[in-house]
């Protein structure tokens, strides 16, 4: 899978410490401190209870796949990126978060078990998470 | 409590055409403009009302300032509520509020664009990223077809949906199209040539998808004084219910859409249930989009769509529940990528008996319900209930 020319992520004050850690092996989540609430994707704001006690959590970066769909075409995109794996996978700490199963997709199907692998960009300061399926 | 003062719609006018190389989006704005009020029999001075959600090919500039500049109104009443293809389900609940509430007595909603003309392709992949959102899914590659096929492939895992049952939605779609001579596709497709074409984004083949078109419509919504000076057949607005649906933290349920709250809360407001519903125009950017709708607006149970859709259902003029008879998104007609407008024509076209002859329903209750957005993050949702006046 290679990345360039293939879109990054706007990083914003708000979602900055959830690329840079991807840069440094770590998937985060963010956890409500008031309420329990483990979400995704980040937001400063409890989006239950509107806290502002939240804190970032470390995912164990496994889960499984929770739908999927294998882009076959997609103009814009490059070719040699196609088929492409389009997924919610569903951490084990419960939110569902959208991303690419990196994977023949003969080995994709709903309730594979995936874990996470991060990807390099061009700016060294971040990285994006996505999925292999764990027995791959 | 929602007032209860009459309103109508007065007029529908749906562009003929569905490639507009040498118009522009504006143009198209006042061609369907033009056409619904004369089909209202009303001038465009009556009008005190405007209704329009974004114009794709201004998105810099100030839509709603630009289209009342362009169109030469100066309304005491503006709503520019986006929610993308819904919006103009939710136009008309928001004119009639309006309406009642003195605001504005003769409301002109308008939609136009060209996709078409800018080539774009169906699967396109957005390539601007502009929200926060963006940054979490469109950097994976996340396109409409991809997000709905993930809808539909979760719905199958969960209820057993097949391809074929998604395809009856298409064949059926076709059935009517092929007496729309607007259509841009008028063959009839058997669900063999569904499943059997070219796969997009699993399991999404290309006739699950919508067509990609130029064009627009518009409608003109009106308090009960003006209808009563009007001598032509309008049609009561019985319902309204809007939602929106969403990712939900990390909870979404793929196999769910916000018509459950849309639908219920437009037939409250009826005073009606599905089962009095004689014409249905819903939403249909792919099949599965028409398969999650039905259940949620509760036709049938939840999980259940696929074998409500199968043995004709959906085919007019017979079937329980006949669908779409221009041939919907599907086959007919898709402007500017936003299929609220047309549905809400189309029931129009039915309560009016103006519906091509060979898919006239004998309907005294209409539904039109949009879904904008996508159900693969966040969507729009709109229900209207409509009625003939002499039902």
């Amino acid at each position: 899978m290679s990345w360039d020319p293939r879109p990054v992520p706007d990083v914003t004050p708000e979602t900055e410490r959830y690329w840079t850690a991807a840069a440094q092996g770590e998937l985060l989540v963010r956890e409500c401190q008031d309420c329990g609430l483990v979400y995704h994707y980040p937001r400063s704001l409890c989006p239950d209870c509107f806290s502002e006690r939240v804190e970032w959590r470390e995912a164990s970066g496994r889960g499984e796949v929770y739908s999927y769909s294998t882009a076959r075409t997609m103009s814009g995109w490059p070719d040699d990126d196609l088929p492409l794996v389009l997924a919610y996978v569903e951490l084990e700490e419960g939110p569902r978060l959208m991303t690419n199963v990196d994977a023949d997709p003969s080995a994709v199907e709903i309730g594979t078990r995936v874990a996470v692998e991060f990807r390099d960009v061009d700016d060294a300061e971040i990285a994006i998470p996505v999925f292999v399926p764990e027995d791959g | 409590m929602a007032g209860t003062e009459p309103v109508y719609i007065a007029g529908a006018f749906e562009h003929p055409t569905r490639e507009a190389p040498d118009k522009s989006t504006m143009q198209l704005h006042a061609e369907v403009a033009k056409g619904a009020l004369e089909d209202a029999t009303l001038e465009k001075g009556d009008v005190d009302g405007f209704f329009t959600a974004g114009v794709p090919e201004y998105e810099s500039g100030l839509p709603p300032l630009i289209m009342a500049d362009y169109l030469g109104l100066e309304p005491s009443y503006a709503d520019t509520t986006d929610f993308g293809g819904s919006s103009y389900v939710s136009h008309v609940g928001h004119a009639a509020s309006a309406i009642r509430d003195g605001r504005c007595d003769v409301a002109l909603v308008t939609l136009a664009g060209r996709p078409r003309s800018h080539g774009q392709a169906t699967g396109s992949g957005a390539r601007d990223l502009r929200t926060v959102q963006d940054s979490f899914e469109r950097i994976y590659g996340a396109t409409n077809v991809s997000m709905y096929g993930m809808a539909a492939q979760r719905h199958m895992h969960e209820h057993g949906t097949t391809s074929e049952q998604l395809a009856e939605i298409r064949a059926a779609a076709s059935h009517h199209a092929q007496y729309n001579e607007h259509a841009m596709y008028r063959e009839p497709v058997t669900v063999e040539d569904v499943v059997e074409s070219r796969v997009v984004a699993d399991p999404l083949h290309l006739l699950d998808c919508c067509v990609i078109s130029d064009g627009g419509g518009a409608l003109v919504v009106v308090s009960e004084d003006v209808r009563s000076n009007l001598d032509r057949e309008c049609v009561e607005l019985l319902g309204f219910g809007e939602s929106i649906g969403h990712h939900d933290a990390g909870r979404i349920d793929l196999t769910k859409t916000a018509a459950d709250r849309s639908g219920s809360r437009a037939f409250a407001e009826a005073g009606l249930g599905p089962e009095d519903v004689d014409y249905a125009s819903i939403y249909d950017s792919f099949t599965i989009t028409v398969l999650e709708a039905i259940e949620d607006l509760g036709f049938c149970e939840k999980g259940e769509g696929g074998s409500f859709v199968e043995g004709g259902t959906l085919r007019a003029p017979d079937g329980d529940l006949p669908f779409n008879t221009d041939g919907g998104g599907l086959c007919s007609n898709h402007p500017a990528n936003r299929g609220g407008m047309t549905k809400v024509i189309e029931a129009v076209r039915q309560l009016r008996n103006e519906a091509n002859p060979e898919v006239q329903v004998d309907a005294d209750v209409a539904l039109a319900h949009g879904t904008g957005g996508s159900i693969g993050t966040r969507h729009g949702a709109a229900t209207v209930v409509l009625g003939r006046e002499d039902r």
